[in-house]
């Protein structure tokens, strides 16, 4: 038996790489000028930071974007650098898939599926904003990541952290599903079980990122982890070939991803990159945890947080930090928002996977049954183009997904018993 | 007769660079509105990054009444006693 060395967990020695330059940062709510930095909030008003685009950067052509390699950083422009990354370089560019049976059934003109079910390498949309947060923990020198985490992100820091080398503390809700944990753990990082819920890692970890001198992923690095999630847009317009679909339907977690499509779409809008109109933003929520549905649907000044109550724990966020510019992206974009129960979450995954042969995760399950329920409602139209973002794999979630599922028939090896099955289905 | 006030390091600078601070009670008829004014008495900068101008919670930080977001259990009308900890966290994270 051949005997291969473990260190777990991963304390490896780091590679030493030239980083990209982040960019600098600026505050999204007084407008204050930042450096490139380890931090995600304002010094001055506690806002939240954004990369600082430089406006008469060179923009590529539509011929050039498609010369380059298939992966995040072919839209580098748009990514909170100057220079190549030196790590993830390879994450990206999942398959958009049509499905012609979900828009019969939908009532639209066209359904695409953008299936980051698929992502590498683990599976799950966060591989993107991992890849723009492990960057920037590099040109920052932290040579420790983390991450809060609901299980995906998790799963992501664990996958890359690994590939790079890097040690990596992982803090997740304790109850979490087996496979997210195993799917974390594999990777040797430093895996934490937090008693409580996913709100209450994520104060812990605001608390660890004054305390250590980590990259935590989505809390210093915040504001170039976010960018990551631009590129599922930017690959949606650049598979449709160059144009909007009417309408997106998303998950939403912490509100991060629909604000950055929103973005995503607008700046290539801006760029004279896509033809017509950006998309409609539809965000979808368990309604065991909705508080961005609630406030996308009431005129409440600010988010009431909730106590998570659902089977769909990649959305369990009760507080979500990005539901204000969720809700800009939503209703800025005469979009909606849609809260689906967790009895029909299950259908909504048996139904893409009859439907498209993908597997998708709870997330994806919510976001299948949200676009049933918005055709119903009527905000769904014949004329409609419309994408659905599966951002996570089946394979984590098997319990949720067997809810309903009957079981197969077990029966000797002998053709008399198939044949016996076969007749029954006649 | 007092509460802790745990303050993260961003806010650190409004408050002499001080992370914990003990603000007295009386024992009754105390909250965490009366313990955060008290707060901002003593160091007046941190009163416009705790308080909104409409006397509401800011929105950029969430605070904790021993590990409970005050949100759920009264704002700043819950009670608090001897020996509390209330903890001030930058509000914008994960997701």
């Amino acid at each position: 038996m051949t005997t291969i060395p473990s260190v777990l967990p991963n304390d490896a020695p780091v590679r030493i790489v030239r980083a990209p330059e982040p960019l600098p940062l600026y505050c999204t709510r007084c407008a204050a000028d930042v450096g490139a930095s380890a931090q995600a909030l304002c010094s001055t008003c506690l806002g939240p930071l954004q990369p600082q685009y430089d406006t008469a950067r060179p923009l590529p052509s539509r011929r050039e974007l498609r010369s380059r390699a298939r992966s995040i950083w072919r839209y580098s422009e748009w990514l909170p650098f100057r220079g190549a990354p030196v790590l993830a370089q390879q994450v990206g560019f999942t398959p958009l898939l049509e499905a012609p049976q979900l828009a019969h059934e939908l009532g639209v003109a066209r359904v695409w599926v953008k299936n980051d079910a698929v992502s590498f390498p683990s599976l799950s949309f966060k591989d993107r904003v991992v890849a723009t947060a492990l960057n920037a923990a590099q040109a920052f020198g932290l040579t420790t990541v983390g991450c809060a985490s609901t299980g995906n992100l998790a799963n992501a820091v664990a996958a890359a952290a690994a590939a790079a080398g890097l040690p990596a503390w992982i803090f997740i809700p304790a109850d979490l599903e087996v496979a997210k944990v195993v799917g974390t753990s594999v990777y040797g990082p430093h895996l934490v079980r937090v008693r409580g819920t996913y709100d209450d890692v994520n104060r812990l970890c605001a608390q660890l990122a004054d305390r250590f001198d980590w990259g935590i992923v989505n809390v210093n690095l915040r504001a170039y982890y976010g960018e990551g999630s631009k590129t599922m847009g930017f690959e949606i317009v650049d598979q449709l070939d160059w144009r909007f679909p009417s309408a997106v339907i998303a998950p939403m977690a912490g509100g991060s991803l629909v604000t950055k499509l929103h973005k995503a779409f607008s700046e290539f809008a801006a760029a004279g990159l896509a033809h017509g109109s950006v998309p409609r933003i539809y965000g979808a929520q368990a309604s065991g945890c909705a508080p961005i549905v609630r406030f996308v649907q009431s005129n409440a000044r600010a988010v009431t947080p909730e106590r998570p109550q659902t089977i769909v724990r990649s959305l369990a966020i009760g507080n979500p930090a990005d539901a204000p510019t969720a809700r800009d992206a939503i209703l800025g974009t005469n979009g909606w928002a849609h809260a689906v129960d967790d009895q029909d979450v299950a259908i909504g995954i048996r139904r893409l996977a009859e439907a498209t042969g993908i597997f998708t995760e709870t997330a994806g399950g919510v976001t299948v049954a949200a676009a049933y329920a918005l055709a119903q409602q009527g905000r769904l139209t014949p004329d409609d183009e419309v994408v659905l973002c599966i951002t996570g794999n089946g394979l984590k979630t098997i319990d949720a997904a067997a809810q309903g599922i009957s079981e197969a028939p077990e029966i000797p090896a002998r053709l008399s018993a198939v044949e016996a099955l076969v007749a029954a289905t006649v | 007769m007092a509460v802790s006030i745990y303050l993260p390091a961003i806010l650190a600078p409004l408050a002499d660079d001080e992370r914990v601070i003990e603000i007295a009670v009386l024992g009754f008829q105390d909250t965490v509105g009366s313990a955060v004014r008290s707060l901002t008495e003593r160091y007046p900068g941190l009163a416009p990054r705790l308080v909104d101008e409409r006397g509401d919670q800011y929105p950029f930080v969430a605070i904790y009444l021993n590990d409970e977001d005050i949100r759920f259990v009264g704002g700043f009308d819950t009670a608090v006693r001897d020996g509390d900890e209330l903890s001030i966290v930058p509000a914008v994270a994960g997701g």
